[in-house]
């Protein structure tokens, strides 16, 4: 025994505060900290329905969201033309951005030789951080009206001539509309689903891949067949998390929506969405009812995006636990 | 420390009927076989610095240690030998109560440190790991100078002047013996040092907080055998001054560093004696076939 | 065609595919990039930085109030969700690693994380400039800082979670309560990560509009008061590309190209940073 002991010697007596001040306090504040994190979704979730229940109370809910009228002068509104709006701009963003998403995925973590990976990942990933409203401005003042001049005339003068979906493929050659809208989100939701694609193909284990080519598989063979029904619950997690994006895209789509109450087949027509309609209507919204419509459009859009984006997290958290047991 | 011949080619020794059971008079056992269940031929430890009393761990619903009951001596080199998953290292750990950072983990019986429970809920558990200090497999160094990891500790419950501090770290490294290689670099980065300083780093933190039980958990299994010698000769300096508990999964590293070994096997305690005794003339067969090789 | 070669057909047109589905993306990004700096480059001038926004017909004008604005917006943003995020992230790590509330924390977090920012911006109006009764910096500061916070908290856990255990026994071992073994060993080792998670938040926030259109709103004039509207520049940008003069759409223009440039620098700084990390 060292001759000068510490102060720990062992005539002190056991103390019977078990977890020091210093941790109560620290750790309490962390708790806080977490806690407030629920609070904040809760607060929004509170705040937005105190809100929006005025424009309820006078409209009753469902006769809101299933009418189109939306008039400030005659203080009628009715949600159905944004709601159209925002599901059929991201319809089209999905239907767009999947596949080529896939596409990159596939490319990324196939084909593309190990000096090339990284480049490519990270020039997706960089077009997954410009914001919104650069894609705005582009959309508005370069792709539109390239996508007038040149794309829909073709489109219309095609697919607008088929029987049943032609008629989806009229409007006006102004290119601003819901069809340019689903485009422009196409184009921003690809990097999101790209990643978690490569993420979530990454995690195949590399004896399943090799046992597939050991015996003779083609790359697509493999791919099809042995990582996408591994990965599927992935897959789809990532889809529904590029499709919650969309739902919520604000910028982007005011550029190029049209911002038009009106309900057409015509994808080509100009149109709205329940962000771009909040986006350029707020704060011109005069009178508590208008405010409180606005509002309830944006209830109504967290809702939605809520449920997508809970259902993608809980797909993702189930491809990560099975990841886990396979390695 | 003993040079024991290992691979005993001789009549391998039976299983003695009758020897006399003395850890502090828990059980004698005249007449009856020792069975793996129970430590068979000991050797006689007065005033232990630590007392296992019927110890039983539990990780969730695995149970992973059984019964186990033992003297530690004070200031001599207690070795925990045994294949992997014996748990040894569990035991190692219940010393500091280390494994109370994980929920699911517990123990039960009792482990007295100078004849005071220290798994009791109302110990104040940081106390006792400044008393009780753990070098790991892996060396840890702190994300901070050499000089600050030694420090670390001591300014946990002291407060030191800068002179003061300054012997500290310098005693510390010394009895680590790594002062002459780092004096000039204290202000340095712990990390930069190689694999062997930076175990010999955190025996040297270890000590600076001046423990009365040094606990090492395989200290030098991720080592390579130069510095594993230094490891060794630095246990045999500080038993000097303090009580040392060295879990190990080498067997000569064992008979060449420890004085008392304990040979574990699934979660029991097979065996305990002197380590002399232990490696030239085991009382318990699975004992001797461990140490001759033949499983583990 | 034997069932070989029509395999072989089928691969080739689907690896080709892929690759023309990545040239696909590559090139939005090209051409987006290409027209940002053409228009933006050819706009951008000292003006930009000396003079205030122009009023409707005014000739002459730069972004000046509009940058000075952001940057008090992004600072006052950051100042209040970084803390905020460093704190809830330590407790799911750390002191919350194995309580039941991190699981729910988590998950809404992760919500939060990509909810419409318009919704956010609503919501900072009501709570704030309604009862302010005007908007304000200050209320786009929250409104920021609401975006950060998500940001900070997944990223300091996932740094802070890098560290190993044994890290955190040794310093347990010597007695360490909790809050030191958190404060002292782990956030010193996580820290680099920690910076870095916040400058991806600054990144997020650099760009965001929906958030300030009705919180800080927009102004034409320069002010350093966060009780009244502040200029931004993503508000700004809006407000001009939308308008009819053509020296607003110039100053849109450069006001888009600052953004970006600031964005994809912060990102591909992270990005090295957290690279050289792990």
């Amino acid at each position: 025994m060292n001759v000068e002991t510490s102060i720990l010697s062992p005539d002190l007596p056991a103390t019977t505060e078990r977890r020091s001040l210093g941790d109560r306090l620290f750790g309490g504040l962390t708790w806080l900290s977490a806690v407030a994190v629920l609070l904040v979704l809760g607060a929004i979730i509170v705040m937005l329905y105190l809100g929006a229940r005025p424009a309820f109370e006078k409209f009753g809910f469902w006769h809101f969201i299933t009418t189109a009228q939306w008039n400030p002068v005659t203080v009628q509104f009715g949600a159905l033309s944004p709601i159209v709006g925002t599901l059929a701009s991201s319809v089209i963003a999905i239907l767009i951005g999947l596949p080529v998403s896939f596409g990159i995925a596939l490319f990324i973590t196939e084909m593309a030789p190990p000096w090339f990976k990284r480049p490519v990942g990270t020039a997706i990933e960089l077009l997954a951080a410009i914001p919104s409203i650069i894609y705005g401005m582009w959309g508005l003042f370069v792709f539109a009206p390239f996508f007038a001049d040149h794309i829909q005339p073709l489109l219309t003068d095609t697919l607008g001539e088929l029987p049943l979906i032609g008629a989806l493929f009229q409007g006006p050659p102004l290119g601003i509309s819901v069809f340019t809208a689903g485009i422009i989100l196409a184009i921003m939701i690809i990097p999101f689903i790209a990643s978690v694609m490569r993420d979530v193909f990454e995690t195949v284990p590399a004896e399943l891949r090799e046992s597939a080519f050991g015996v003779g598989s083609t790359t697509w063979e493999v791919v099809w067949n042995v990582v996408l029904p591994l990965t599927k619950v992935g897959v789809t997690g990532g889809v529904l998390l590029g499709l919650g994006r969309a739902l919520g895209e604000t910028m982007a789509v005011t550029f190029v929506i049209g911002n038009a109450h009106e309900l057409h087949w015509a994808l080509f027509e100009p149109g709205n969405s329940i962000a771009s309609t909040i986006a350029n209507e707020f704060t011109e919204a005069d009178g508590d009812v208008y405010t409180s419509a606005l509002i309830a459009l944006g209830l109504l859009l967290f809702i939605i995006t809520f449920i997508v984006l809970a259902l993608a997290k809980l797909m993702l958290l189930r491809m990560s636990r099975q990841a886990g047991r396979q390695s | 420390m003993t040079d024991a011949s290992l691979v005993n080619t001789n009549d391998a020794p039976p299983a003695h009927p009758g020897i006399t059971v003395n850890l502090g008079g828990v059980f004698t056992n005249e007449d009856s076989e020792p069975t793996t269940d129970r430590p068979a031929a000991a050797v006689n430890i007065d005033n232990p610095k630590i007392e296992v009393k019927g110890l039983d761990f539990y990780y969730g619903k695995f149970h992973a240690l059984h019964d186990i009951s033992m003297r530690i001596a004070e200031r001599e080199v207690t070795a925990f030998i045994g294949p992997s998953g014996c748990g040894k290292s569990t035991l190692l750990r219940a010393f500091n109560r280390i494994y109370d950072l994980y929920p699911g983990q517990r123990a039960s019986g009792e482990i007295l440190l100078d004849g005071r429970n220290l798994l009791d809920r109302r110990e104040d558990v940081n106390r006792l790991r400044a008393r009780v200090g753990m070098v790991f497999q892996k060396p840890t160094p702190f994300p901070m100078s050499i000089y600050d990891n030694i420090a670390y500790g001591v300014r946990l419950y002291e407060r030191l002047g800068k002179a003061d501090m300054d012997q500290r770290v310098e005693w510390a490294l010394r009895k680590a013996a790594l002062w002459e290689e780092v004096k000039d670099i204290l202000r340095q980065s712990g990390k930069d040092l190689s694999g062997g300083q930076q175990q010999r780093l955190c025996i040297a933190r270890a000590i600076a907080v001046k423990p009365e039980v040094i606990l090492l958990d395989e200290p030098a299994s991720a080592l390579d055998p130069i510095s594993t010698l230094k490891i060794e000769e630095l246990v045999a300096e500080l038993k000097e001054s303090y009580t040392i508990v060295i879990v190990t999964h080498n067997m000569q590293q064992a008979a060449r560093v420890s004085d008392y070994t304990a040979f574990m096997y699934l979660g029991k305690l097979i065996e305990f004696n002197d380590t002399e005794t232990l490696f030239t003339n085991p009382a318990v067969k699975q004992t001797e076939d461990y140490i001759t090789g033949r499983f583990g | 065609m034997n069932i070989y070669t029509r395999r072989k057909a089928i691969n080739a047109f689907n690896l080709g595919a892929s690759v023309l589905a990545t040239v696909f993306g590559l090139f939005f990004l090209g051409w987006l990039l290409w027209v940002l700096f053409a228009q933006g480059l050819a706009h951008l001038n000292w003006d930009l930085f000396t003079l205030d926004m122009p009023g409707p017909g005014a000739e002459s004008g730069g972004l000046r109030n509009a940058i000075v604005g952001s940057l008090g917006l992004t600072i006052v943003g950051v100042l209040i969700g970084a803390p905020l995020g460093v704190l809830a992230g330590t407790y799911l790590a750390e002191f919350g690693r194995y309580a039941w509330l991190s699981h729910p924390v988590r998950f809404i977090n992760d919500v939060l994380l990509s909810a419409p920012s318009i919704v956010i911006g609503v919501f900072v109006y009501e709570v704030m400039v309604v009862p302010m009764g005007n908007f304000s910096g200050w209320s786009g500061g929250v409104a920021l800082a609401i975006i950060v916070i998500p940001v900070v908290v997944r990223t300091t856990e996932d740094m802070m979670r890098l560290v190993p255990d044994t890290l955190r026994e040794a310093a347990a071992a010597l007695g360490a309560p909790q809050w030191r073994v958190v404060t002292n060993v782990v956030i010193k080792a996580s820290l680099s990560g920690i910076m870095t998670g916040i400058l991806l938040a600054v990144a997020r926030i650099a760009g965001e509009t929906a958030p300030l259109l009705f919180t800080a709103l927009n102004n034409q004039f320069f002010t350093m008061d966060m009780n009244q509207p502040m200029g931004n520049l993503p508000v700004t940008i809006f407000n001009f590309a939308m308008g009819p003069y053509d020296n607003w759409h110039d100053l849109a223009w450069a006001g888009s190209l600052l953004i970006t440039l600031t964005v994809l620098t912060l990102n591909i700084l992270t990005r090295f940073f957290l690279r050289t990390k792990k």
